[in-house]
């Protein structure tokens, strides 16, 4: 078991949504906003896919030491279920469910002739006989196979649970029907196992340049994305609670500073601001080879270094919306009244003002997530993003820029980047909305 | 009015001199200059020669803040902090790591990244009010639906395959247009086309929401309510009255980028390889030339804070309400 800054620091984030979740699982301020929330669909299924995104980031984020597998031995319980993936790699290039290489070179036939032509893959579609022929119906096979795996595991499961209701109840009743999440449920266990099934005979994305399999890479990819859209506001809350809260409520001095700090800093283009940071780590990093052991942990702390600059680099926005709130709330009937009563200043933060602006720190942090991913794309594009040796889409993208260029058109790692990115901030934008929708105060008016 | 201009322009001071404090600790205090000598030369078999020689050429080698070797002034003045930060204030940027100077290549930078970015900028401006304000007049209607779900997709797909797909879409298969290069005059027209238009569809999902939340919180407006009940058609309410109302949150949401358009857009410069500042800062990122990159990070802001201040002046010109204070 070994244990990585941003592993830790995912898992705690975690332990604290879920700890957050139990004790307010009764108040009662947050039933309507919820209900809304699962009354509106496009939400629900949004975050079905969401949460199978997030299995996805977590798997990836528990990592052991296997001796024996990759150079610095450390892989992720993700690596360990995907292992035909990654451990069968190819010469080169090779297209979506093909069973060549995409470049042709000399073939070693069996009576020892030497031919020019494109070389069969060793693992894609490497069970075929003849590929030109066989394959097509292969494939379908294969992902019938693959979708009535999931289907029947789906069925049983939904029989066993009805099975342990109906023993709960005293009576056989076996009248299941699933609801819309349900289905959605279904339709996305199902459609995966299908792309499982497929993927242990074929690369179902190709593979690139080195022979990597894009579909391990883009898979890989989500826990970065993840680990950006979700630190960062880990990082930058405290930050911009604390000091908008602050600002907000002391006013004075205290105001002043916090206002001028923030605008320092929010003056300052953000792109050349994180640029300029990332160099620093960088040299930093450079210059001090001994704090860094592994390959893995040299990545993760570049990836945990991005996080903590994007978080300092992005508090401003949310601090100043607070410090407004506050400016309001304190002149409140119930803020002055707790005053006159006596409540110390520190129970009236606590007790009155940091409920109400629950609902706008919430709404900030799913709006930002999205963005968050969509920026991690565009750093890496210009080099202070991510390390490269990180797997991530904007990496991917990267890579593809010339990749586009080449004759013939090598395009399934940018689509194959495009699709997942865009499945997961689509995703992520349609939540936020339908979050925003429910706890935005202003919004509520007409219903 | 100049008197509050003036006065606004002294509030700029302190702004400006806690980002030149933040750059200058950023670039000097937390690596110092011979990591970044070392850096530059390559990372093994450095010697020391090689380090002061590299710092002597680029002027880094004087204490940070107090030289305590000189005679009175030249304390302060033969310093990093006062030779290569103080004098970012009168827009001395100095000579960039590779030699060259930066405040000359700026000068002569700026007006290709203009040529893209002001044309975007209007464009969409304009292309994002008129589809808000369809969506507007066809509220609660399918095509307000739908108009939102495309804002939406939109909005979701990364600015980066915009570039990539529009150029191999209309640069390599369809060939209307030069992949990239940048051109004078006329000519540099057919090199414009493309990252204009890229930028304009790039941001019409977020421009378009945004700027239809906009208009839909002024519709319920008393005001609209009179127009209409005056016998004034739809469309003339919405262009005449809610759209002259809305202009001055639009009008100053626009003023605060326009110093900024001189900075241009890093990522769309460099995809069409246009010689403007967007792509110069990136090329110094990648060079690591941080001379470039320190002046860009203070012209950035320095822009930014006027960009405030116009907004300032436009309020007091265009809402009477507003008070100079």
């Amino acid at each position: 078991m070994i244990i990585l800054w941003t592993d830790a620091l995912i898992y705690l984030l975690l332990t604290t949504a879920m700890v957050s979740g139990f004790f307010l699982r009764n108040y009662e301020g947050l039933k309507r906003p919820l209900n809304k929330i699962a009354a509106n669909k496009s939400a629900m299924v949004s975050m079905i896919i969401l949460l199978f995104f997030v299995a996805i980031g977590l798997l990836d984020s528990l990592h052991f030491k296997a001796e024996g597998q990759r150079a610095s031995g450390i892989i992720s319980v993700l690596d360990y279920c995907t292992q035909p993936l990654w451990q069968q790699t190819e010469k080169t290039y090779s297209a979506p469910f093909s069973a060549y290489l995409y470049s042709k070179a000399y073939i070693t036939q069996a009576n020892g002739f030497q031919s020019w032509g494109f070389p069969r893959l060793k693992f894609g579609g490497s069970h075929l006989l003849n590929p030109e022929i066989e394959k097509t119906a292969d494939v379908l096979i294969k992902l019938i196979v693959g979708l009535s795996k999931g289907f029947v595991f789906c069925i049983s499961w939904v029989g066993l649970r009805a099975l342990c209701l109906a023993k709960k109840a005293g009576q056989i009743r076996l009248q299941v029907r699933p609801g819309f999440m349900g289905i959605t449920i279904i339709i996305v266990v199902v459609g995966l196992s299908g792309i499982i099934e497929l993927s242990t005979y074929y690369h179902i994305l190709g593979t690139d340049k080195v022979g990597e399999d894009v579909f391990y890479q883009t898979i890989k990819s989500i826990r970065t994305g993840l680990v950006i859209g979700s630190l960062t506001t880990f990082i930058m809350l405290p930050l911009a609670v604390v000091f908008g809260i602050l600002a907000g409520f002391y006013r004075g001095w205290v105001d002043d500073l916090i206002q001028y700090s923030y605008t320092t800093l929010n003056s300052i283009p953000s792109v050349l601001l994180i640029a300029a940071s990332i160099l620093m780590v960088q040299i930093y990093m450079v210059n001090h080879p001994e704090l860094f052991t592994n390959l893995e942990s040299r990545a993760d702390l570049r990836l945990l270094f991005l996080c903590l600059i994007l978080g300092v680099t992005s508090w401003t926005g949310l601090c100043r919306m607070l410090r407004a709130e506050t400016l309001k709330l304190r002149e409140m009937g119930y803020v002055q009244a707790a005053k006159v009563l006596g409540v110390r200043p520190i129970g009236i933060l606590f007790q009155h003002i940091l409920p109400n602006v629950m609902h706008i720190i919430l709404i900030s942090v799913v709006l930002d997530f999205s963005a968050l991913v969509l920026a991690e794309a565009v750093l890496s594009y210009i080099n202070v993003g991510v390390d490269p040796s990180t797997y991530s889409w904007g990496n991917m993208i990267n890579g593809a820029r010339l990749e586009m260029a080449r004759e013939p058109v090598v395009w399934w790692p940018l689509i194959a980047a495009f699709v997942f990115m865009f499945i997961l901030v689509l995703t992520a934008n349609l939540f936020a909305d339908a979050v925003r929708d429910a706890f935005d105060p202003r919004r509520n008016q007409h219903d | 009015m100049i008197q509050y201009i003036i006065r606004r322009l002294m509030y700029s001071i302190p702004l400006l001199l806690g980002v030149n404090i933040l750059t200058f600790f950023l670039f000097f205090v937390v690596n110092t200059p011979d990591d970044m000598a070392r850096m530059q030369l390559g990372q093994k078999h450095v010697t020391e020669q090689a380090v002061s020689k590299w710092k002597i050429d680029h002027g880094y080698d004087l204490p940070l803040f107090i030289n305590s070797g000189k005679d009175s002034f030249k304390t302060i003045t033969e310093t990093i902090f006062y030779q290569k930060s103080i004098k970012l204030f009168v827009f001395q940027f100095g000579i960039s790591d590779s030699g060259r100077n930066i405040g000359a290549d700026i000068k002569q930078r700026m007006w290709p990244s203009l040529a893209v970015a002001l044309p975007a900028l209007l464009i969409g401006l304009s292309v994002n009010i008129l589809a808000a304000l369809l969506m507007v007049l066809f509220r609660q209607s399918y095509l307000e639906f739908w108009g939102l779900v495309a804002c939406v997709v939109i909005m979701s797909i990364s600015a980066l395959f915009y570039i990539i797909g529009g150029q191999f879409l209309f640069s390599k298969l369809l060939k209307l247009v030069p992949i990239s290069g940048f051109g004078s005059g006329v000519d540099a027209l057919k090199f414009l086309i493309l990252p204009v238009v890229i930028s304009v569809v790039s941001g019409l999902g977020s421009g378009g929401r945004w700027y239809r939340a906009l208009f839909i919180e002024e519709v319920e407006k008393d005001y609209v309510v009179t127009a209409r009940a005056k016998g004034l058609s739809e469309t003339q309410v919405l262009f005449r009255h809610v759209l002259g109302n809305a202009m001055i949150p639009i009008l100053t949401g626009v003023v605060v980028v326009l110093p900024l358009l001189f900075m241009g857009s890093l990522i769309m410069e460099s995809f069409f390889s246009i010689p403007g500042l967007g792509s110069y800062t990136i090329d110094a990122i990648n060079r690591q030339d941080f001379a470039i990159v320190r002046s860009m990070v203070f012209l950035g802001s320095v822009l930014y804070i006027l960009g405030l201040l116009l907004t300032d002046i436009c309020y007091t010109l265009v809402d009477p309400r507003v008070k100079l204070l």
